[in-house]
């Protein structure tokens, strides 16, 4: 049983993290058709820039408390990736707006393996310790264990959430959002500025990926150049499984696809008699999707029939 | 043909017969480049079926790759003795089937798969079957990886080697051989039987484009509902078009595994399958010509970059080495080349119209 809530746990920590970046993926996808490829890249930048700042502010000002350098080098990386996502759309998908769709789709690529190339170049490629900035004693909950950095994770992602969904729901950038991505054209004759919108859509979504990329480095203890792309790939899945284009939908798929992972994880070997090992949990998430796909074309919440090619 | 179409093409012919024999006086690496952006095109003429006739986006095309690949050489390798003892009881050195077994059996295990694949999935379209069908290469990535224990098939990261080299009634193309005096080694050797293979593919997709089931394919490609609504049968042909592209991938996975003499999951991540429609799309989506020119350009160029990136990387002081310039310049093309020409380098002229509508804006 304690296994159980533990791999729970650990699941609705993971499950958060995708949701954060899968968010990202599905509000870009909703206003312009596009799978950001670079988003997973986008992620990395965030969790590298906040290494950067953490080793520069722990040298110059040593003595500050953890939970300070953590929450000014996470402010630092959301204002880096903002602007680099903000830099991506227009270099990249804007010219190509009235092209063939694949051709953002390659630009997409292209930019993702520039972007690792180039943090490469900047950061070398090796594995880097994310320093631990949070208190280490865990608490105990019903014979599972609990960190504090896996509550600031739950924490962040609840109150990014709703500040996300506050700000979609109840203000004028919200609304205009989703009038574009009901209709640009008529959302442009009702006063909108359709690129003004997308603009603010991407820097939102950098937002939440530098979040969730300082999350995964402070859960993980390291971080490298290459270190966006599985994550990146999760959430695409979790933004799919939930119905792509629909915000709870993502939230709903990333949770769900986290705890599918830790539990299927921590279960599969005892249930096949160590035939298949913990090795296989990468692909629970690939086998979930089809197996939804199948029965549900448009995703668990996806209202809209999958006709676009 | 006209006489001056007929000139060229004896000189073209002449070219490629004779480039490999040239290239192999400056060392063998130059003609394996050549082999393996030959394999390239089999493999973006093999998605082009999919992804270019019948505008189904296959984010997984490697694990095709993959499976003619491993298939081959379990046939074609000891491991299969060394790993069961029924197997060495009845055959001590290996199965080594000929290849008239082997090839075969590769590209059906593949086209299965890509029929396997495809059944799921139809009702899925653009994004949605993209990444389906990434997850679909991730699985067999990491089933090939990891079925090593209990049971060990694939021998896991370290891969099989030893694999037979591809024979022909005894004639073995691993090894060199003498034609007319002139020394022609093994890797050129296999230049010829790729050369081969690519002309049999593109004279098979000609033909295939022109035939009732290409029209079929890019009506459906054009407009899945008016497709169908005109009588195609559009769930057969959707599932031909997997087999098929499959099928391609099978047997360059046989020629891969034969080429290189080992395999490992390595060779066939989410990169290659990415790279290999990047090659599709960034030449000329759906146009034969230019499928192969992307294929060439992506495979080709980054390697012979390769060859002069040692000075840059000295005065770089070690930042920019040869693998990180190439993964720059591709990705750089890759962003520069949709920019300028979204259609690709060489589009197709007569189907000018987009694959599919363009986004609303």
């Amino acid at each position: 049983m304690e296994v159980l809530l533990q791999q729970i746990i650990n699941g609705l920590v993971l499950g958060s993290m995708y949701a954060l970046i899968a968010l990202g993926y599905t509000m870009v996808y909703g206003i312009i058709n596009l799978i950001n490829f670079a988003h997973g890249e986008v992620l990395m930048v965030g969790a590298l820039t906040s290494w950067t700042i953490i080793g520069l502010m722990q040298e110059a000002m040593p003595g500050t408390p953890g939970w300070l350098i953590l929450l000014i080098s996470l402010l630092i990386a959301f204002v880096v990736c903002g602007a680099l996502n903000f830099a991506i759309e227009k270099v990249a998908y804007r010219p190509l707006r009235n092209s063939p769709k694949l051709a953002p789709l390659i630009t997409a690529i292209g930019m993702s393996l520039l972007l690792q190339t180039l943090a490469m170049m900047i950061w070398k490629p090796n594995y880097k310790p994310y320093p631990t900035l949070l208190p280490t004693e865990p608490f105990q909950v019903g014979g599972a264990v609990i960190t504090v950095t896996q509550l600031f994770i739950l924490g962040a992602t609840a109150v990014s959430l709703s500040v996300l969904m506050w700000l979609v729901h109840y203000t004028r950038l919200g609304r205009a959002m989703r009038a574009t991505a009901e209709n640009p054209r008529v959302a442009a004759l009702m006063g909108v500025r359709p690129d003004t919108v997308i603009s603010a859509t991407f820097i939102i979504g950098a937002i939440l990926a530098a979040l969730a990329g300082v999350m995964y480095a402070s859960n993980y203890g390291t971080v490298q150049h290459t270190m966006g792309f599985l994550p990146g790939l999760k959430a695409f899945t979790a933004a799919v499984f939930g119905g792509i284009g629909n915000l709870g939908g993502a939230v709903l798929g990333g949770i769900l696809l986290g705890l599918i992972e830790s539990i299927g994880a921590g279960y599969i070997g005892p249930l096949t008699g160590g035939v298949l090992g913990s090795q296989y949990s990468d692909i629970f998430a690939f086998i979930v999707l089809i197996f939804v796909l199948t029965l549900r074309p448009s995703g668990l919440l996806g209202e809209r029939v999958a006709d676009r090619a | 043909m006209k006489p001056n179409k007929l000139v060229t093409f004896f000189i073209v012919a002449a070219a490629l017969l004779v480039l490999p024999l040239l290239l192999q006086q400056g060392g063998n690496a130059w003609v394996r480049i050549v082999d393996t952006a030959l394999l390239y095109v089999l493999l973006a003429l093999g998605l082009n079926i999919v992804v270019g006739y019948a505008g189904l986006l296959d984010l997984g095309y490697v694990a095709f790759f993959a499976l003619g690949a491993y298939l081959f050489a379990l046939l074609g390798s000891p491991h299969l003795a060394e790993a069961f003892p029924v197997i060495a009881a009845a055959f001590p050195e290996g199965l080594h089937l000929p290849i008239w077994a082997a090839i075969p059996a590769a590209a059906a295990l593949a086209g299965f798969f890509g029929v396997v694949l495809g059944a799921p999935t139809l009702k899925l379209r653009g994004d949605y079957l993209a990444i389906v069908t990434l997850g679909f290469g991730e699985i067999i990535r990491v089933f090939l990886n990891n079925l090593d224990r209990p049971i060990n098939l694939t021998n896991g990261p370290k891969g099989i080697n030893q694999i037979d080299s591809m024979k022909f009634f005894g004639f073995d193309l691993g090894k060199p051989h003498e034609f007319l005096g002139i020394e022609v080694n093994s890797v050129s050797m296999y230049y010829y039987l790729f050369l081969v293979l690519v002309i049999v593919s593109v004279i098979i997709c000609h033909r295939l484009e022109n035939s009732r089931i290409g029209r079929a394919w890019m009506a459906i490609r054009e407009d899945e509902i008016a497709a169908k609504a005109m009588g195609i049968n559009t769930r057969n042909m959707k599932l031909l078009a997997f087999g098929m592209g499959a099928t391609f991938g099978g047997v360059s996975g046989s020629m891969f595994a034969a080429f290189q003499g080992f395999v490992s999951p390595e060779s066939f991540s989410l990169m290659e399958s990415i790279m290999i429609v990047a090659m599709v799309v960034l030449g000329g989506i759906g146009h034969l010509p230019g499928v192969i020119l992307g294929a060439l350009l992506l495979a080709a160029l980054p390697e012979v970059l390769r060859h002069v990136a040692g000075p840059l990387q000295a005065m770089t002081d070690g930042r920019l080495d040869s693998a990180i310039l190439r993964q720059l310049l591709i990705a750089l093309a890759m962003i520069v080349v949709m920019l300028m020409r979204p259609r690709g380098l060489w589009p197709s002229p007569e189907h000018a119209k987009p694959l599919v509508k363009p986004v609303k804006s």
